[in-house]
């Protein structure tokens, strides 16, 4: 019940906020809970099922991509494309699971890291389909859903609202069902989860693509929502950014991946306006939370405050 | 040109990636191998080993040679020291766990790569080779009165790409000869066969341990002052290296010198063939997707003997 309480507190405070923050920090915001509904994608396969992917760039740039291309070429609308797009990365994450799953640990980390690198320069391969390293700029058709325009500020921090609602609602509710309690289970001891009659392979495989899935969604929404679309979205630092943004917010954590967002974009925002070198921040920031902080903030507030924290 | 001619320029270009890349995926391999660590800052060690070249020359004057023997020798060492650092202050406070040191390692990279950002600038900029000779191939052409053997225009590599293929042979060697014959190898390859039983018998394993990472990051920044005059310093251009050095130690299988060269003689030369006949972008692509090969057919790599 309080847990209930706590989450619906914080879409309400969200809700709020709409009417309260001013024009810069409205912007932001939206972008931050696009970008935590990535990092729920992601906490989902490396917070519960334990398995840590370096390539979930793969999935955000498919999930982008799926949805930006349609509009570009088929001049499809905004529903359309966000469910083309969501489509378009669970494909991707079964196809990429049937390999990488193959693997484990270390191997894992570094096969998905390649894959999402193939993926980045394929993207690039194809540069007359996908604009090359400059991107395109989505026509404003990909933008309208029932006659809305999600490009202008209010809509558009609406509907990342609404996602980040879904992802955050979802991802309670995953957690607390028995899916999500084997795959804790597996991340814990995956021979004992195995010992115990669960299939641990179809278990992961489903993680995988649900994580990639939700990571999709996430991509197609920001392309959708800020309007364009570029190859940079599918480089190794969007691999990085949300096994930051977990780490930092706290693995396994239904609230972590957007305490750590959130954290982590002002922490950037502040950081550009000093140097171009911004991601200086994100290194010292990982090198520091795998030394001093591996729960991270919500792990941390798991350990003193609240045992039962979801 | 004819296919031919095309075909060895191709071969010369790609023996280049391939002795750069059995430096630098040697070491990454050596790290695996020795410490269990995937060492995702290795590409900014062979970034900085390129930087730190080029400071060097700027700071020495008079003939390029004088400059570039010492970033030779000066620069792999910079790059050492620093590993050993880094090792010491934050691998080793992470008990080597294989996940918690990727990240860390991650970190790393991020923050070389931006100290370098903010020291050197985005330029990418060029080391003189000490000596560039440039040498015209000869190839059998068909004349007017039969075949005789001609220079065809255009046909020539210069003298710098031979020295670096011979040089990289002759390094890969020499720590072959380190691995196999010396008493340091030997501890070496105790540590990697049984970390525990090599504690039991005084071997110093934690010293061990940095010294390894120093020494793997030392081939990956001597690789990148070879191949310095040939591509230029930048600061970011330690991802393509990174990337060929994980597809080589995979398709090798992690921990094996032999592997490690076969692949990269391999990935080298299939790179440097298809960047000249497609695209290099295509060349990486396939290069990946190989992988996926491997890892479905022969998990543990060519020469591998276990499961990663």
């Amino acid at each position: 019940m309080r847990v209930l309480a706590l989450h619906l507190g914080l879409l309400a405070v969200l809700g709020a906020l709409h009417f309260a923050l001013p024009a810069y920090h409205h912007g932001n915001l939206a972008r931050v809970m696009v970008l935590a509904s990535y990092g729920i994608g992601y906490n989902l396969l490396f917070g519960y099922a334990g398995l840590l992917s370096l390539g979930h760039a793969l999935f955000f740039a498919s999930g982008m991509y799926g949805a930006g291309l349609l509009v570009q070429h088929a001049g499809a609308g905004a529903g359309a494309a966000m469910l083309a797009g969501t489509v378009a990365a669970a494909v991707v994450a079964a196809a990429l699971a049937l390999v990488a799953l193959r693997t484990r640990g270390v191997a894992f980390m570094i096969v998905t890291l390649m894959f999402a690198q193939a993926g980045y320069l394929t993207i690039l391969y194809f540069g007359d389909w996908t604009g090359g390293d400059e991107g395109f700029v989505m026509a404003r058709s990909g933008r309208m859903l029932l006659g809305l325009d999600l490009g202008t500020p209010d809509a558009r921090y609406l509907a990342a609202l609404a996602l980040f609602a879904v992802c955050l609602l979802g991802s309670l509710a995953l957690a607390r069902a028995p899916f999500g309690r084997v795959l804790v289970a597996i991340r814990e001891n995956e021979e004992r989860a195995r010992m115990l009659g669960y299939d641990t392979q179809a278990h992961k495989r489903a993680a995988m693509i649900l994580s990639g899935a939700i990571s999709g969604a996430a991509g197609a929404a920001y392309a959708i929502l800020f309007g364009y679309v570029g190859a940079s979205f599918a480089e190794v630092q969007y691999s990085i950014l949300p096994l930051l943004w977990v780490l930092l917010g706290g693995a396994g954590t239904v609230l972590g991946p957007f305490v750590g967002a959130l954290f982590m974009f002002y922490l950037i925002d502040l950081a550009s306006g000093v140097t171009s070198a911004y991601m200086l921040i994100a290194g010292v920031a990982l090198v520091l939370l795998t030394l001093y902080a591996p729960q991270g903030l919500m792990g941390e507030v798991r350990r003193r405050l609240w045992r039962g924290l979801p | 040109m004819e296919f031919g001619p095309h075909l060895v320029l191709a071969l010369i270009e790609g023996a280049v990636t391939a002795a750069v890349l059995a430096l630098t995926a040697s070491g990454l391999s050596l790290v695996f191998g020795v410490m269990r660590v995937v060492n995702i800052a290795h590409g900014a060690f062979f970034m900085l080993g390129a930087v730190i070249a080029w400071w060097i020359t700027q700071g020495i004057g008079g003939h390029p040679g004088w400059g570039f023997a010492a970033a030779i020798v000066a620069a792999p060492l910079m790059v050492g020291a620093l590993a050993v650092a880094a090792d010491l202050t934050v691998l080793r406070r992470l008990s080597y766990d294989p996940e918690r040191t990727i990240v860390a390692t991650i970190g790393l990279l991020y923050i070389i790569q931006q100290l370098t950002l903010m020291s050197y600038g985005p330029e990418a900029r060029p080391v003189v080779a000490p000596f560039d000779a440039r040498i015209a191939l000869p190839w059998p052409e068909r004349g007017a009165e039969g075949w005789r053997i001609g220079w065809p225009w255009g046909f020539g590599t210069t003298a710098w790409k031979l020295a670096v293929i011979g040089a990289a042979a002759a390094l890969v060697g020499a720590l072959w000869l380190f691995m196999a014959r010396t008493r340091a190898g030997l501890v070496l390859r105790a540590t990697q066969a049984d970390r525990e039983m090599a504690t039991a018998f005084g071997i110093p394993v934690e010293r061990v341990y940095a010294l390894t990472f120093g020494l793997g990051a030392g081939l990956a920044a001597l690789a990148a002052v070879l191949i310095v005059p040939i591509r230029q310093a930048h600061y970011l251009m330690g991802g393509d290296p990174l990337l060929l050095s994980f597809v080589v130690v995979i398709i090798g299988g992690l921990g094996s010198l032999p592997g490690t060269l076969l692949a990269a003689v391999l990935i080298g030369l299939s790179d440097g063939i298809i960047s000249v006949f497609f695209s290099p972008t295509l060349a990486k692509i396939i290069a990946t997707l190989m992988v996926a090969l491997v890892l479905v057919f022969r998990p543990q790599g060519l020469y591998g003997t276990r499961a990663p």
